[in-house]
């Protein structure tokens, strides 16, 4: 894989479940606090509708996919657009690492799930070093 | 006595992460679906329309459903309505906010004045809601209006329900 300036990270921010809000707000925490040089997020909803500026974005620049459920749906969505999906995380595989943390509120997540999120979000922060770097 | 689901309205939100009017509109659907129509609304993750089946993708075709959109690319509309089927309604919380400072740090989290925007932006998609059932169900179908069925005998004058729908009238 060839070295990127950028990443850009994609979270499924599923609406209907907890583990949407995580992956948002670890997406968030890496594009606004860890990494903000190296990754930046756009609107998921923009590649299901194929806005053509948003498609020839992911099309350009490695993506991360962070889903917060089985479907998969940011990964999916990444790769019907044609772009390449470098690397995919799932909430639920951090959460196991830390079943102590068990989030609650998906409107408005509790300290658990904040909590949870930082570490996917150091999770996702490494990743973008590995797609950035080209390994 | 059995109990037949109610009717309800479907709340389609766009994910919106690159903007603040994104995060309103998700946590304002979050709100009507949580504490203001829990028992009448339902919700999907729109990018499920495409990496879902067809389950999903039936959502708009079995409920009447109200787009909100973040902004005028209007996505959670124009997604629906791709892969599923007509939105009844259309919210565009960019419009519906028109004049009011709109904060770049709401994009991740809402502030108290963000969260009030965001209980407004609820008591509109609410007030949609009613608005929908009323006229789904008992304007536009009035014949098709879901009720409990009872087990003893309509009283004279009265129509029985039929299958879990009740007749013009049926109170």
């Amino acid at each position: 894989m060839s070295a990127h300036d950028k990443a850009i990270v994609i979270p499924c921010s599923g609406i209907g479940k907890v583990f949407g809000s995580v992956g948002r707000e670890a997406t968030y925490i890496v594009v606004d606090e860890l990494r903000p040089k190296m990754a930046e997020t756009l609107c998921l909803s923009l590649l299901v509708v194929g806005d053509q500026e948003t498609v020839e974005r992911v099309r350009g620049v490695p993506c991360i996919a962070v889903d917060g459920c089985p479907k998969a749906c940011a990964q999916k969505n990444i790769e019907l657009a044609g772009g390449v999906s470098a690397a995919s995380l799932r909430v639920v595989d951090t959460y196991k690492a830390h079943r102590e943390l068990k989030p609650e509120g998906v409107t408005v997540l509790d300290e658990s799930g904040r909590k949870l999120a930082r570490f996917l979000a150091q999770e996702i922060a490494s990743a973008v070093d590995r797609v950035v770097a080209g390994r | 006595m059995p109990d037949i689901p109610r009717k309800k309205v479907g709340i389609v939100s766009c994910s919106g992460e690159e903007i603040p009017e994104g995060t309103i509109s998700r946590i304002a659907t979050r709100l009507v679906l949580e504490k203001l129509r829990p028992e009448d609304t339902v919700t999907i993750c729109l990018p499920l329309f495409l990496a879902g089946g067809q389950e999903e993708r039936a959502f708009a075709r079995f409920y009447p459903t109200i787009a909100v959109d973040g902004c005028p690319k209007l996505c959670a509309k124009h997604g629906t309505e791709r892969y599923s089927g007509q939105v009844t309604d259309v919210i565009v919380v960019s419009e519906l906010l028109n004049g009011q400072e709109i904060k770049p740090g709401w994009r991740r989290s809402l502030d108290g004045r963000g969260m009030r925007l965001a209980e407004q932006v609820a008591e509109v998609i609410a007030s949609r809601v009613d608005g929908i059932l009323k006229a789904t169900y008992e304007e536009v179908k009035p014949d098709l209006i879901p009720v409990t069925i009872q087990d003893k005998a309509p009283s004279p004058g009265q129509r029985r329900s039929i299958a879990g729908v009740r007749p013009r009238g049926y109170r």
